[in-house]
């Protein structure tokens, strides 16, 4: 394993163990979800066709509001003195941002994962085609991973972690509008490449930007 | 190690309007450790923050182990310095053994290296305790086992001393000793003269955010 992906395997493994033991994600955010999706049908009341239609629209914007939290979780987020520690351990910014964004897609997966047949039952969604969320779940997790570690280390950089959300969310709403339109496409038969495509392109496009910013972003306080 | 290990020239440090280092020369030497003091607010802190490259000066110029202070050639060097400073580097959810689990796994460090340094530093027992749950003795104790593992040719101790019992005392005089003795250096900045005076070749005095060389009132 290179010095790269041993440093980024290193900050995930810690990240991991630290949101294992302090169960900010499962403990708090996942049920947090779970019951702002049940919120919804009790809101509309019992209209069936109406919950089957908006039920995907509803479980991707719950993603997104409740992703922000689970990127910028407390435990994702180092004061001073381990600031301080992963610079003098020599750590290579891109490695530490990579690391990070790795830990937050696993926890953004996980919450996925758990929130999909809490929508399915609720929302009594048709689950056709089904075997695309298999791809669509991840690019969805490792966009918006990306996307909450990039605002993360660029609010650390400012010292105001309140601007997180003002970044993520806008920038979030392409990846909300692909992934309602590729659960509408596969309800109704339509092609769905092109909004799978536009999924891939804003990962990479992330992916860049993280690695590019991340030396600047780390020195922008020193 | 050929040349100064730091070698600051008129550095000066303003955060805002407030001037917080002026016009400030250091050297310090291969196999040398100098003591830092100073009153509160005398910039002690921010000259070891300089002297770690992470801090900017805003403006002279200095080399830390041979590497620029506003060069990228300083990222290079970080990982050959340890800095112990007031708050701990350590990741409070995670235990002591984790702690410094991951700082091996970092450098390339194989695992059994984490048992021996927690066993020196007297935290053998203490091993599975969440660094939280520690006191703040045990916390900078294992900032010290930190240090073993890392070896830094440049060790900067900011307050080390402060509520250490003898015996942790010692383990910073091995610290500093073992920088010396890989040809580094060490700067420790302490309230307790007396306490430092053992380990130190000289006291440097910062007055109002300048350096000279001090007698220590012991």
């Amino acid at each position: 394993m290179t010095g790269f992906w041993r440093q980024a395997m290193a900050i995930t493994r810690k990240d991991l163990r630290t949101e294992v033991r302090s169960g900010e994600v499962l403990f708090i955010t996942v049920p947090f979800g779970a019951a702002a999706l049940m919120l919804i049908p009790l809101a509309v009341g019992v209209d069936a066709p109406l919950l089957q239609k908006i039920g995907p629209g509803m479980y991707w914007s719950i993603v997104l509001l409740f992703g922000v939290l689970v990127t910028v979780r407390q435990s994702a987020t180092d004061g001073p003195s381990q600031r301080d520690l992963l610079s003098l351990l020599g750590i290579d910014p891109a490695a530490r941002f990579a690391g990070r964004a790795m830990a937050s897609i696993a926890l953004l997966f996980t919450f996925e994962a758990v929130l999909a047949p809490v929508a399915l039952a609720l929302y009594g969604t048709d689950p056709a085609g089904w075997w695309w969320l298999l791809a669509v779940v991840p690019l969805v997790a490792i966009g918006l991973g990306l996307l909450g570690t990039l605002a993360s280390t660029i609010a650390s950089s400012i010292s105001s972690a309140t601007l997180v959300p003002l970044i993520v969310v806008p920038l979030a709403v392409p990846m909300l509008l692909a992934a309602t339109q590729i659960t509408e496409g596969l309800r109704i038969d339509a092609t769905i490449l092109g909004w799978i495509l536009l999924l891939v392109i804003m990962d990479l496009l992330l992916a860049v930007a993280g690695v590019i910013s991340a030396r600047p972003l780390q020195e922008a306080t020193r | 190690m050929p040349g100064p290990v730091v070698h600051l020239q008129g550095i000066g440090v303003r955060i805002g309007d407030t001037p917080i280092l002026r016009n400030l020369d250091l050297l310090v030497g291969p196999g040398e450790a100098v003591g830092l003091i100073g009153s509160n607010g005398s910039g002690k802190t921010t000259l070891l923050r300089v002297i770690a490259t992470l801090l900017r000066p805003t403006s002279g110029v200095g080399r830390v182990l041979g590497a620029s202070l506003v060069d990228d050639e300083r990222y290079d060097v970080r990982r050959r310095i340890g800095l112990i400073g007031h708050q701990p580097g350590l990741y409070p959810n995670l235990t002591l053994e984790e702690n410094i689990s991951f700082v091996a796994r970092v450098i390339g460090e194989g695992q059994s290296v984490v048992g021996r340094v927690l066993e020196q530093v007297g935290l053998g027992a203490a091993r599975h305790r969440t660094a939280s749950a520690c006191s703040h003795g045990m916390q900078r104790r294992a900032e010290f086992a930190r240090v073993m593992i890392t070896k830094p040719d440049l060790l900067l101790l900011d307050e080390a001393h402060a509520g250490l019992d003898p015996q942790a005392g010692e383990l910073v005089a091995h610290l500093a000793a073992g920088a010396r003795a890989r040809g580094g250096a060490a700067v420790v900045v302490s309230h307790e003269h007396a306490r430092i005076a053992p380990l130190v070749d000289r006291f440097v005095e910062l007055r109002s955010g300048g350096a000279s060389d001090a007698e220590a009132t012991l």
